[in-house]
């Protein structure tokens, strides 16, 4: 008898917690018939800070629910290649251009920007902190065969690298004892870059908001803030770019017009220049629409 | 060590404060892993009992072979297959799964059930064949006999259904790929981990481990009581 009462509240344990979880998921899918937008967007966007800063406005203002897909550049385009997202927001711009060019989005506005550096461990064993170029910087860490960490993956950050490497006319052989080719994302770069002290290539905002935990690295090509990077080589834009409606359906096209048009106005712009000063002692990402420069006098 | 301390506060401290965000990520993480388990259950469960009772099965130890290699599929690939399958340019597009809690759910299936259904196939193997024999000699038919067989495997049963649930709760390439780790919609205990970790969140990141290990303790502990309760306990 007794074996069995308790068997019976093991049962309705088990059961209340499948209850319980199904329910809480039902709340989620039930309430909104509000239209929903998918993004696309690369994890700096994301990992920064700066989507959850600017978004709710959106949503608010357009009565939708935006969709973030956090992923690497590579990975976002084809996503936008395969219809499986309305807009996408980058930072490749051979990419986007090709991207825009086969077909596969309608048009690419500019947004913003921000700015690449090269950091690495203080004691500089390549001598690159009085150089003024990233490509002459690489070709003397190639040259002393100083330990580099790269993306190696498709993201716009490796895609930066290639062209640094092709300037600095090195092409570093697949299997260089110097040469880490990682394939992981920006934040697991710069740890390992500061566990085994080698130099690396980053966005400025993502070694910024991870500063306190790569205590080894300093930026040594790039200087304190982006109006002291001496290397226009080193510039970051990021661009929206509406998915071509004829890929699915599904796609919420009108929206993605309208969320590149507010993420371009003057209005969000401004929001996005003000992100992360406060936090950072500097905006991690600089306001580049059309509207907003012709707003400047 | 500083994280670590840390992070055993930020633990606690968004337990205790029944974090609302984080109360709707385990609500997610456990429906999520729960529907895949159940689901994986339902099928790998007879699928191996029969599997496992069967006299002759034509090609077994193909069949075998191949459910163990499904033990070893890395789940980003599962991941990849299944959004390949949900993707607009995908042939099962108008299910309009992808980037759902059902995306992970199907791919968690797919994970799960080679467990399932293999070490339910080992745990029926390992019952004494006499034991059959002699239940079919007192007149029992032939479901009667494989619920004596499957009362006879349980706790062999138990952990193929404790293997699954710790394969797939604690699994992050799948759902992360599927799902899209989309705040409010699709973001689980170990999406959440990925993406704090992202962003150098360190300890929070390790909190949010902690809870998941907290949840899965949970899970194994009331499943031992059901199988205690079903009399596995001498």
């Amino acid at each position: 008898m007794h074996a069995t009462k308790i068997s019976i509240q093991a049962f309705f344990s088990m059961a209340l917690i499948l209850l319980l979880a199904s329910g809480l998921g039902a709340c989620n899918v039930a309430p909104n018939e509000r239209q929903t937008l998918r993004l696309a967007t690369t994890t700096s966007t994301e990992d920064s800070g700066l989507l959850d800063a600017i978004l709710p406005e959106f949503e608010a203002q357009y009565d939708a629910r935006l969709e973030v897909i956090a992923v690497g550049t590579g990975q976002a385009l084809a996503l936008g290649e395969a219809g499986d997202a309305d807009v996408l927001l980058v930072h490749a711009p051979a990419l986007e251009a090709a991207f825009v060019a086969d077909g596969h989005g309608t048009q690419r506005y500019d947004v913003m920007y921000n700015d690449f550096v090269i950091v690495g461990p203080r004691a500089d064993p390549a001598g690159i902190r009085a150089l003024v170029r990233a490509a002459d910087a690489l070709a003397a860490i190639a040259g002393a065969q100083a330990p580099w960490a790269s993306r190696g993956d498709e993201s716009g950050t490796y895609v930066k690298e290639l062209s640094l490497w092709q300037a600095a006319r090195v092409k570093p052989a697949a299997g260089a004892e110097w040469h880490y080719s990682l394939g992981q994302g920006m934040g697991a770069t710069l740890q390992f870059a500061n566990e085994v002290g080698a130099y690396t290539l980053t966005d400025r905002g993502t070694f910024l908001s991870q500063a306190d935990h790569l205590p080894n690295l300093v930026i040594l090509l790039g200087g304190e803030s982006i109006d002291e990077n001496p290397d226009p080589a080193l510039y970051n834009p990021y661009g929206v770019i509406p998915v071509n409606p004829k890929k699915s359906e599904a796609i919420n096209h009108e929206l993605a017009l309208r969320f590149s048009a507010w993420l371009t106005s003057v209005e969000t712009q401004q929001r996005i220049a003000d992100f992360g000063a406060e936090e950072f002692g500097q905006p991690l990402f600089h306001p580049n629409s059309e509207a907003w420069r012709s707003s400047q006098p | 060590m500083q994280t670590i301390l840390d992070s055993l506060r930020e633990a606690i401290k968004l337990l205790a404060t029944f974090d609302p965000e984080l109360l709707e990520i385990i609500g997610r993480s456990l429906q999520v892993t729960l529907a895949a388990l159940l689901i994986s259950t339902v099928i790998g469960l007879p699928f191996g009992a029969a599997l496992g009772m069967a006299r002759r099965v034509p090609a077994r130890a193909g069949v075998m072979a191949t459910l163990y290699t499904g033990m070893a599929l890395p789940p980003v690939v599962v991941g990849l297959f299944v959004y390949l399958l949900l993707s607009r340019a995908g042939p099962l597009s108008m299910l309009d799964w992808l980037f759902t809690p059902a995306a992970m759910i199907s791919a968690q299936v797919i994970i799960a059930l080679p467990l399932v259904t293999g070490l339910t196939v080992a745990a029926v193997g390992g019952v004494d064949t006499d034991l059959r024999l002699q239940v079919r000699a007192l007149g029992a038919t032939g479901w009667q006999t494989a619920l004596v067989v499957m009362a006879e495997a349980r706790v062999g049963v138990l952990v193929a259904v404790a293997a699954a649930f710790g394969a797939i709760i604690s699994e992050v390439g799948a759902v992360m790929l599927v799902g899209g780790n989309i705040a409010g919609k699709t973001r689980v205990l170990t999406t959440a981990i990925v993406l704090e970790t992202r962003k150098g969140e360190f300890a929070l990141a390790l909190a949010l481990g902690m809870v998941l290990l907290l949840l899965a303790f949970i899970a194994n502990g009331l499943l031992i009581r059901f199988g205690r309760d079903i009399g596995m306990e001498r």
